[in-house]
């Protein structure tokens, strides 16, 4: 077994230390909010993009919630993400086809998610997860696989599913949104909050922890940490479907849907913290706000740059403050 | 000079077959030939970056974009001779190289393949911005289109040369610093290995192959530098060539380059995949059972076997 | 009373470097023993074959029964608790949850339980939510002692336990662990360095060199030798 012990060694170099969030980061997500909700009151405009921005940021924060559980498990960035919560969301699409009811087929899935993520940790990723390269590559493998799979079963012609919260819009004053819109955001919220109480009030949320965190120790009280990296995966694969499962109803059901949100994804997990659930969401939302407010205001920001510039704002955050919003300071041990 | 008599037999044989080629394959298959030599060259330079130096990038094709678009503008608005831009294409991607690699120099491991990600990501989406004078999503062409003979000569004699060059570079001090920057990054800055000047010039030299990579590549798409030729997609495709070809090993490399450039023709053969999504079933499944079963790549296998007992073994 | 723990020609090797060369001890049920020796003598290997954080040939016997091959976590289901170097702290969880963490192999844990803990190490009770890596050394050293007895395990490992602690610490500490000894019922197996020490503390002791069991027998017989002390035990 020294192999495992070699492993789970390696891996605990890095111990992180100091909390969260700084109190000049809640200071400025403060001043933030204050300018966003000045400005809403000031200008319609404003108040609709600052809107559709939180729409939209909800959905980069669902995806970006998988790849945070991931990364905090296993330390990998999973490439295949998107595709995983495409995946899913075409079985719930076919348990409907079947005659179940859109809520039905939604929590069936989010259960073939589970064991979906599970068994790809198990089989692909757990034999090379000591090499960095490795991963990436065998993530990038299952997502074009995953891509081929779903294409070939049920074509890459567009797909409807039943609205889950219905087509209603509401209006304040002359700003819009959806009732869509809301239901995301409240399915999002209600899905950190779950997480939480999972992670800091159960047993099996402590041990992922500490396998996450220090796996040889975590080893020598008993917990299977092999066991405990699968089950992050098929939390993070559920996470990921429930991701999916929002997005369907603004792009709806292709191969490709949820690729570009895989990428606005990963700007916002690493603007809120690559470690940290909580950045996970107030990254996704901030980043979805800033880069509609951007697009509105800025004129050389047109629709061909809003990739780069959520790319611009990982980077800038890589640099200034690389553990993003609410990450820890990470200490490397030479 | 004994030591290195057999790569220096690989290379004469790879050399020869190679030389022989265009008089056994006709127009369809030298162009084919060709692709492969793009990969062939862009593989290498991904190889310097991450074989020796141990630095990850998914963002390749961002420099072969670079590299593309220098040969489609110098042809399109100036009319500069093909072979020329080659080396234009050389110098302006090995800047962007230095130009990335000194931010780069901050990251590592997931961050840095994060980074070079967002670069692969957001280079093509400038080509559109900027679309009056990059062409925008139709492209710009070049204003001579190479045959199909042309094309073969120029990618393989261009990979030759590039070969050696790598060769010379990886042999001497400069390759001792990327290995020990590779095999840990503190111990070389420790025994006085300049680190940022070593990690900006492996990611400078790795970048400028990619960028001859996709001026060939133009080339050989009709002239036509597109954005949707150099999506992310392409830049994993690098990567995973890499992974294929392991590192060290000329062999290994070609593997790669031959897996990359064929692979979409001959799965597109094969009857029940026959099909662009049926590709994609193929290429994921062999991706992910190469890093599974056989991670060190071809280079790997070829080491394997080398050290089997009864063979002669030989220091890689 | 037959032995809790048995060794029987036991090797360990990290890679292609071999560490123990055939290790041979026991330890009886009740008891607590030493394994004493200079750096590199194999002493922390011998603790992580018997956890099973290393790999290893031989046969080891626990509580009559051949222990498997099934890494760290299969040892503490059966039982077996190690404090290994660095004492295996949880820094970034709080106190409390490197505590749970103790109980996580036992099904139930009744109340009861942490309430004995606190017996012991009171200091605990204040410092339920602190950041378990913002302790002392002495108090980290407590809070592993802590979280390997909320095992409540039949055999306690431990890797040095007075490394970078005062005196007036590691006399707590061994106070702490002969009554986890002696009122819990707790064999114990400690590495040290400080040899005086540990012969006071345990019963029966046992010398590595090199990876080799050079002589081992009761802590007084070995005390008393003046040449066995000079030689092996340095002093």
């Amino acid at each position: 077994m020294s192999s495992i012990a070699q492993r789970l060694g390696a891996r605990g170099g890095a111990g992180r230390v100091g909390t969260g969030a700084s109190p000049i980061t809640v200071l400025c997500l403060v001043a933030a909010a204050i300018f966003l909700l000045v400005g809403s009151l000031v200008s319609p405009i404003f108040a609709q993009q600052t809107v559709a921005g939180l729409a939209q940021g909800a959905i980069f924060a669902s995806l970006a919630l998988a790849l945070v559980l991931i990364y905090r498990a296993t330390e990998v960035i999973n490439f295949a993400q998107g595709e995983m919560a495409m995946a899913t969301t075409y079985f719930a699409y076919q348990l409907t086809l079947w005659g179940l009811t859109y809520w039905a087929a939604f929590f069936l899935a989010l259960v073939m998610g589970f064991f979906l993520g599970l068994v790809i940790q198990v089989v692909a990723i757990r034999p090379v997860q000591h090499s960095v390269i490795a991963v990436v590559i065998v993530t990038v493998g299952l997502f074009v696989l995953i891509d081929g799979l779903v294409t070939w079963k049920w074509g890459a012609d567009l797909k409807f599913m039943p609205a889950p919260f219905g087509n209603q819009v509401y209006h304040v004053g002359s700003v819009a949104f959806s009732r869509q819109d809301l239901g995301t955001l409240v399915v999002v919220i209600a899905t950190v909050l779950i997480l939480w109480v999972l992670f800091r009030f159960t047993k099996l949320g402590l041990a992922m922890r500490a396998a996450a965190l220090r796996p040889a120790s975590a080893s020598l009280v008993g917990v299977r940490v092999n066991w405990m990296l699968a089950i992050g995966w098929g939390l993070a694969a559920v996470v990921g479907a429930v991701a999916g499962l929002m997005t369907e109803p603004t792009v709806f059901l292709q191969p490709t849907m949820m690729q570009a949100v895989l990428l606005y994804a990963f700007a916002a997990a690493v603007l809120g913290g690559l470690e940290s659930p909580a950045g996970a969401v107030v990254g996704g939302l901030a980043l979805g706000v800033f880069l509609n407010l951007v697009g509105q205001y800025v004129g050389f920001a047109t629709s061909e740059l809003r990739l780069p510039i959520a790319f611009a704002v990982l980077l800038v955050v890589l640099l200034i403050k690389p553990q993003g919003l609410f990450g820890r300071k990470q200490v490397r041990r030479v | 000079m004994r030591k290195h008599l057999p790569a220096i037999v690989s290379l004469a044989v790879v050399a020869v077959v190679i030389a022989l080629l265009p008089f056994q394959l006709d127009g369809y298959h030298e162009g084919l030939m060709a692709r492969v030599g793009v990969f062939f060259i862009a593989i290498l330079g991904l190889n310097i970056l991450t074989g020796y130096t141990g630095q990850i990038s998914i963002g390749h094709g961002a420099f072969m974009a670079i590299g593309g678009y220098t040969t489609a503008v110098m042809s399109h608005y100036h009319d500069t001779n093909l072979i020329l831009t080659l080396p234009l294409a050389f110098a302006i991607s090995f800047g962007f190289g230095v130009l990335v690699g000194i931010p780069a120099l901050r990251f590592s491991g997931v961050y840095l393949a994060l980074v070079t990600f967002a670069l692969a990501v957001s280079v093509p989406q400038f080509a559109l911005k900027w679309s009056k004078f990059f062409g925008g999503s139709n492209g710009l062409q070049t204003t001579t289109t190479p045959t199909q003979l042309w094309l073969f000569v120029v990618t393989w004699s261009s990979a030759g040369i590039l070969y050696l060059v790598a060769w010379l570079v990886l042999r001497g001090r400069t390759g001792r610093a990327f290995r020990a920057v590779r095999d840990s990054e503190i111990a070389a800055a420790a025994s006085g290995v300049a680190l940022p000047i070593y990690k900006t010039l492996a990611f400078g030299i790795s970048a400028a192959f990619a960028g001859v990579a996709g001026s060939l590549l133009v080339l050989a798409t009709n002239g036509f530098a597109q954005p949707n030729e150099f999506t992310v997609f392409l830049s994993l495709e690098i990567l995973v060539g890499a992974a294929v070809a392991g590192f060290g090993s000329l062999w290994g490399i070609l593997v790669g380059a031959l897996f990359i450039g064929l692979l979409p023709t001959v799965s597109a053969d094969v009857p029940l995949i026959g099909s662009s999504h049926g590709q994609d079933v193929v290429f994921g499944l062999i991706v992910i059972g190469i890093m599974l079963l056989l991670p060190t790549g071809f280079a790997g296998l070829l080491r394997r076997i080398r050290t089997l007992p009864g063979i002669r073994t030989k220091e890689t | 009373m037959a032995a809790l723990l048995e060794l029987d020609n036991v090797e360990a090797r990290y890679g292609p470097v071999k560490v123990l060369h055939g290790v041979s001890l026991a330890v009886e049920d009740g008891q607590i023993a030493a394994v004493l020796g200079a750096n590199g003598a194999g002493k922390t290997t011998t603790l992580r074959a018997v956890s099973g954080t290393v790999r290893r040939t031989g046969t080891i016997r626990f509580a009559g029964k051949a222990l498997g091959r099934t890494g760290p976590d299969g040892a503490a289901r059966a039982g077996i608790a190690h404090v290994p170097e660095g004492r295996g702290t949880f820094a970034e969880l709080t106190v409390w949850e490197n505590l749970r963490l103790g109980a996580y192999s036992r099904r139930r844990v009744p109340k009861d339980d942490y309430r004995r803990v606190l017996e012991y190490f009171p200091w605990i009770d204040g410092r339920r939510h602190q950041q378990a890596g913002t302790l002392s050394g002495g108090e980290q050293q407590m809070l592993a002692l802590a979280r390997a007895f909320m095992q409540r395990p039949r055999l306690l490992l431990l890797d040095e336990p007075s490394l970078g602690l005062a005196p007036v610490l590691v006399t707590e500490i061994f106070r702490i662990i002969q009554e986890l000894n002696q009122h819990e019922g707790l064999t114990v197996l400690v590495v040290e360095q400080n040899a005086h020490i540990a012969l006071q503390l345990a019963q029966t002791a046992t010398v590595l060199e090199v990876g080799r069991v050079a002589l081992s027998g009761p802590s007084a017989e070995l005390e008393q030798d003046e040449s066995i002390r000079r030689s092996y035990l340095g002093y």
